[in-house]
């Protein structure tokens, strides 16, 4: 359990890293550019190099913050997103010789229930973040960001009950199960788009990464925090979008399902990597919505329709008996 | 007046639909341009041709011969609107004259920190002498190093070409009506007498706290 859990926090630090460096490269080649290539072969020394520059970088603490809660912020964060991933399976058990060897570090009966309340757990690290600052733009960043990240949280809990409706477990190995023949995205087209769209927002990515709004806000949230504090709210950003992107592999796509000339595990990645292809495609293709924008595309259209879904699906699987 | 216009908003179903094919035209754009040229120049490895007609950094050319082009008339200076370029001319000493001319840039420098690169200097220029070369790296450390002086504009090699001829008559000294070198050698001049006048303004000029630096000083003396 220490060793499984050990490999996957090296596995999700190292996914970040170099999930960062795939989406500026991919960010760059939707902007006639080449992206970073200066450091090592196509620049796949790039994360180190900002890693350094993160760990080297001057650490600013502002003198009337509220220090403990201040520093604990980035850690609490990023420990809910790391944490968050203990529950996904990334393949099918793998048998060792005579042992099974569970893809994950528990499959638990309530597993979405665990993913939920530890995304939404991260919360907190943003909200106590801006808090702690003791800034007016860290703060009203913080409270922004919670109240986009929690309004999201409710038109996707709607999609995922959809889904659990249809699969009838709360356990993410049953639901992948339950997807064959067909992967829910097809089933639940509607609901799948909805989930991709409150998916984004919830991890704060464009088209609704008002946290950050850079123009308006300079980092929201973070804007106190400098080199590897602020590094670390970055990581949990993309570790939480990792997790989302797992989230939709194993709800909407199948997870591991595949031809068997792959193993399964490999069809996860493939499946995960075109979503985060997809979530970077976002980025690049549609500008970032309005704060008021935002509020009303959650609340007056994304929620009715998820709960329209949801009904349909729940009324529908009544009546199947 | 006119009626106000009652303004009808669209069907929901209808808006729905535009958004959904504005996203889908967005979402090709982008896919299209994913897989088009890079349009990166990858800088230090890989430089554009600039234009011929490019204005970088000035040099002063000189005569195949090691002669320089450059007579001291001044007419650059006079032609910098933006008062970058100062020079300081001197008489040329007839058995080993500098230029061709009556003179020549005793001291000579630009200040890059003011130039706008015109290129007025260079049209101003009746002996061809200054020209702005195709450089563009000209990035330095202090604010000294930008003032160009006859170290940087003179002492290097010509980027283009060098004029192999001297088109001027050789100067072989100024000939006034009456006496002409004797005067000089009784009143025991060893340097030309401009030189010792341009060096006169230049010390003025540094005692009066200018910014020649230390190395453009160690040429002007």
């Amino acid at each position: 359990m220490a060793a499984k859990s050990l490999i996957l926090v090296l596995l999700l630090l190292g996914t970040f890293a170099y999930l960062m460096l795939f989406e500026r490269k991919i960010l760059g080649f939707f902007q006639f550019r080449l992206g970073p290539n200066r450091t090592g072969p196509w620049g796949l020394l790039q994360p180190v190099a900002d890693g350094v520059k993160a760990l080297i970088k001057e650490d600013v603490i502002p003198a009337e913050a509220d220090r403990l809660i201040y520093l604990l912020a980035p850690g609490i964060s990023l420990f809910m997103a790391l944490a968050a991933y203990a529950v996904i399976p990334v393949g099918p058990p793998v048998h060792i010789g005579r042992y099974t060897v569970p893809l994950s570090i528990a499959d638990p009966g309530a597993g979405i229930l665990v993913l939920l309340a530890f995304t939404s757990l991260g919360i907190y690290g943003v909200a106590l973040g801006g808090w702690a600052s003791q800034s007016k733009y860290a703060l009203l960043g913080g409270l922004r960001a919670s109240a986009q990240l929690i309004s999201y949280e409710i038109a996707m809990a709607m999609n995922l009950l959809a889904v659990l409706v249809m699969a009838g477990s709360l356990r993410l190995s049953d639901i992948v199960a339950a997807q064959s023949p067909y992967p829910y995205a097809l089933v639940q087209p509607l609901g799948f788009v909805i989930y991709l769209i409150t998916a984004s927002a919830e991890v704060a990515r464009a088209p609704f990464d008002l946290p950050e709004a850079e123009t308006e806000l300079v980092a929201g949230y973070h804007t106190e925090y400098s080199g590897l504090r602020m590094a670390m709210f970055v990581m949990a950003e993309y570790v939480n979008l990792i997790t989302q992107a797992s989230l939709v592999t194993l709800l909407y796509l199948g997870g591991w399902a595949g031809p068997s000339w792959l193993p399964g595990v490999v069809w996860f990645l493939l499946k995960l990597g075109a979503v985060l292809f997809f979530f970077i495609w976002v980025r690049a293709t549609v500008p970032r919505l309005r704060y008021d924008q935002l509020m009303a595309l959650g609340w007056k259209v994304l929620l009715p329709l998820s709960v329209a879904n949801l009904l349909a699906y729940a009324g529908w699987a009544a009546l199947a008996g | 007046m006119a009626a106000p216009v009652e303004r009808v908003p669209p069907e929901a179903g209808a808006r729905a639909w535009k958004v959904a094919r504005g996203l889908a035209k967005g979402f090709g754009t982008t896919l299209r341009i994913l897989w088009q040229r890079k349009h990166t120049i990858q800088y230090p490895d890989r430089r554009r041709e600039r234009s011929a007609r490019f204005r970088g950094r000035h040099e002063l050319r000189r005569y195949a011969n090691g002669q320089e082009m450059c007579v001291g008339c001044e007419l650059c200076q006079v032609a910098c609107p933006a008062n970058a370029i100062t020079v300081y001319a001197a008489e040329n000493d007839p058995r080993h004259p500098h230029s061709p001319g009556e003179r020549y840039a005793f001291a000579y420098e630009i200040d890059m920190l003011r130039c706008i690169y015109c290129g007025l200097c260079e049209e101003a220029c009746p002996t061809g002498a200054l020209h702005l070369t195709q450089e563009y790296e000209m990035a330095a450390f202090s604010r000294d190093a930008l003032v160009y002086g006859r170290r940087i504009l003179v002492d290097r090699e010509a980027t283009e070409f060098t004029v192999p001829e001297v088109v001027y008559p050789p100067f072989e000294g100024r000939r006034p009506p009456e006496a002409p070198e004797a005067g000089r050698e009784r009143a025991g001049v060893t340097a030309p007498a401009g030189e010792q006048e341009a060096q006169r303004a230049l010390s003025r000029r540094q005692d009066a706290g200018s910014c020649v630096p230390e190395e453009r000083r160690a040429v002007a003396s």
